[in-house]
C-alpha cells in the first residue's frame, strides 16, 4: 500500500524535526562567544623578521605576482651591503581573498598568514595596510630561518660561509 | 447607571480585550514561529532584542511602520490599498463567533464568552473564509505584476480545491450537535469531544485549514521559491505587515475553530475554560509551525488532486457513514443535550 508508506514517511519527517527541536543549537553567538581558529587559519597577513631581527622580505615581487586579485604592491630597493628590501609594501585587504598563495610563493618566508580574522573597518581606506602596519617584530611560523644565511651571496656573511655552503672553488685550479 | 450602559460597557471591554489579545498573540506567533523554525534547524532564533529576544515583535513593528510604502506605478491604486485589509478583516471577524470560555457572571449578568452567538455561526465562518481569499486575488490583480497575478490566481484555484472538503468535513459536526451555533457545538462536546467520533472529519478539516491559511505544505499562492512572494510581492511596509499579520490571525482563528469543532472547545478538567481554549488553540498553532518546518510544498496540481479526488470523496463517504450511524442509533444519541 503506497499510502501507508507515504504516511510513514510524513510521520518520520515530523519525528526528525521534533528531535532537532530538542537538540542543542549549533549557533555560536559571535561577538560574545568566539571560536579559537586553528594555527594555520588564513586571515590577516603579516611581514615577519628573521631571527637576527632583519626584515625577511627581499622585495622579489613573487607574492605580488602570485596574488590572484593583485592586491599586493611594493617598491624594491637595495642597501649598500647588497641586501634587498621593500621601500614600501602595501596590501589592500579590502581586495584580499585570503587564499594564502602569497605566503606559499614567498622564498624567504617573509609574508605569512595569521589567525587574526577580526579586521573589519568603518572606512574602506583603513583596510589598505602599509609596511609599518604589516611588519611585526617576531619570526612568525618559522623561527629559525634566515634567507641570507642560505642564499649563497655575501650579505650577512662572506661568500662560502653560509649554512651548508662549501667555499667557492677557484675555477682555474680545477684542472683534470 | 442603567442596565443597558453596563451591558454596553461589558461588551466594549470584551471587544477591546479580544482585539488586544488577538493582535498581541499574532505578533508573538510570528516570534514563536521564528524561534521554533530556528530550533528545528539547530539554530537559536531571534534573541537580541530584549530579554530572550522577547521584544522582537516590537522591533519588527517599528521596522514595518518606518519602511517606505511602495506602490507600483501601473498598479490599480484603490484595489492595491484595499487588498491587505480585505485579507486581514475577515480573519478577525471570524473570531466573533468562537466561544473561548464558559459564560461568566459579572454584575448580575450572564456574560457569554464570545462576541456573537450567531445561530448560523458555522455558516458565517464558511462565508468569511471565502471572502478572505478576495484579499489575495485582488492584491495579486492590482499589483500589476506577473508574480502577484499568478499568486492571486493560485489563491483562487486553491480556494475551490479545499473549501468544499472543509465545508463537508464540518457536516458531521453539525449532524452530531444538531446546531450551527458554535456555542451549541461546544456544549454538545461537554463529555466527549467530537474528534473521538469523527477522526476522519478532523483530519480532513485539519488539512483543509492548513490550505485555508496558506501555510506550507499549501503555501502555493506565496511559493517564494517560484513566485518571489506570490500575491504580496509588490507590497511593502505596513501593507505587507497587514497581509502577514492577517495570516497569523488566521492561524489563531482556525486553530480556535478546530478546537471548537473537534476538541471540545473550552471544556477540560482542572484548568479554567479560557486556559483550556488557549492551550488547545496554541497547540494547533504549534502544529502548523512544526509542519512548516517539516513538509515540502505541494505543486498546485497535487493540491487539486488531493482536494478533489481524495478529501472531498472521503468527506462525502464520512457524511454518509455518520448519517447511517445516527439513524441506527435513533433517539439514543449520546450527544443530544
Ligand atoms: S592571501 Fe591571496 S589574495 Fe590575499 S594577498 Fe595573498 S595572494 Fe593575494
Ligand atoms: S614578501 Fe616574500 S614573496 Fe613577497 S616580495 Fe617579499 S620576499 Fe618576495
Amino acid at each position: 500500500m503506497p499510502i501507508l508508506s507515504d504516511i510513514k514517511a510524513i510521520l518520520g519527517g515530523f519525528r526528525i524535526t521534533l528531535a532537532h527541536m530538542l537538540r542543542r543549537p549549533v549557533t555560536i553567538q559571535y561577538p560574545e562567544e568566539k571560536r579559537t581558529p586553528y594555527p594555520r587559519y588564513r586571515a590577516r597577513i603579516v611581514l615577519t623578521r628573521d631571527p637576527d631581527g632583519g626584515e625577511r622580505c627581499v622585495a622579489c615581487y613573487l607574492c605580488s605576482a602570485a596574488c590572484p586579485v593583485d592586491c599586493i604592491s611594493m617598491q624594491a630597493a637595495e642597501r649598500k651591503d647588497g641586501r634587498r628590501y621593500a621601500a614600501w609594501f602595501r596590501i589592500n585587504f579590502s581586495r584580499c581573498i585570503f587564499c594564502g598563495l602569497c605566503a606559499e610563493a614567498c622564498p624567504t618566508l617573509a609574508i605569512q598568514m595569521t589567525p587574526d580574522y577580526e579586521i573589519c573597518k568603518r572606512d574602506i581606506m583603513d583596510l589598505v595596510y602599509e609596511k609599518e602596519d604589516l611588519l611585526i617584530d617576531g619570526c612568525g611560523k618559522d623561527d629559525s630561518y634566515n634567507f641570507y644565511r642560505h642564499a649563497g651571496i655575501a650579505v650577512t656573511q662572506p661568500r662560502g660561509e653560509g649554512v651548508e655552503e662549501k667555499p667557492p672553488v677557484d675555477a682555474r685550479s680545477l684542472m683534470p | 447607571m442603567t442596565a443597558s450602559t453596563v451591558d454596553i460597557a461589558l461588551f466594549a471591554a470584551k471587544l477591546g480585550m479580544i482585539f488586544f489579545v488577538i493582535l498581541t498573540l499574532a505578533a508573538y506567533l510570528v516570534f514563536a514561529e521564528r524561534k521554533v523554525l530556528a530550533w528545528i534547524q539547530d539554530r537559536k532564533g531571534p534573541n537580541r532584542v530584549g530579554p530572550l529576544g522577547l521584544l522582537q515583535p516590537l522591533a519588527d513593528l517599528i521596522k514595518l511602520l518606518t519602511k517606505e510604502d511602495f506602490c507600483p506605478i501601473a498598479a490599480d491604486k484603490w484595489l492595491f490599498y484595499l487588498a491587505p485589509a480585505m485579507a486581514a478583516i475577515p480573519a478577525i471577524l471570524t473570531f466573533a463567533v468562537i466561544p473561548f470560555g464558559a459564560p461568566v457572571t459579572i454584575a448580575g449578568r450572564r456574560v457569554p464568552m464570545l462576541v456573537a452567538d450567531l445561530n448560523v455561526g458555522l455558516l458565517f465562518f464558511l462565508a468569511l473564509s471565502s471572502i478572505a481569499v478576495y484579499g489575495v486575488a485582488i492584491g495579486g490583480w492590482a499589483s500589476n505584476s506577473k508574480y502577484s497575478l499568478l499568486g492571486g490566481i493560485r489563491g483562487l484555484a486553491q480556494l475551490i480545491s479545499y473549501e468544499l472538503s472543509m465545508g463537508l468535513s464540518l457536516v458531521p459536526v453539525v449532524m452530531l450537535a444538531r446546531s450551527f451555533s458554535l456555542a451549541d457545538i461546544v456544549a454538545a462536546q461537554a463529555t466527549i469531544p467530537f474528534v473521538v467520533y469523527q477522526p476522519l472529519a478532523f483530519l480532513i478539516f485539519l488539512i483543509s485549514i492548513t490550505a485555508e491559511c496558506k501555510r506550507i505544505p499549501f503555501d502555493i499562492p506565496e511559493a517564494e521559491g517560484e513566485l518571489v512572494a506570490g500575491f504580496h510581492t509588490e507590497y511593502s511596509g505596513m501593507r505587507f505587515g497587514l497581509f502577514f499579520v492577517g495570516e497569523y490571525i488566521n492561524i489563531i482563528v482556525l486553530g480556535g475553530l478546530a478546537t471548537t469543532f473537534f476538541l471540545g472547545g473550552w471544556h477540560g478538567p482542572f484548568l479554567a475554560p479560557v486556559i483550556w481554549f488557549s492551550l488547545k488553540t496554541l497547540a494547533f498553532a504549534f502544529f502548523f509551525i512544526w509542519m512548516r518546518g517539516t513538509l515540502p510544498r505541494l505543486r498546485y496540481d497535487q493540491l487539486m488532486h488531493l482536494g478533489w479526488k481524495v478529501l472531498t470523496p472521503l468527506a462525502l463517504a464520512n457524511i454518509l457513514v455518520t448519517g447511517w450511524w445516527l439513524a441506527l442509533r435513533g433517539d439514543m444519541m449520546p450527544l443530544s443535550r
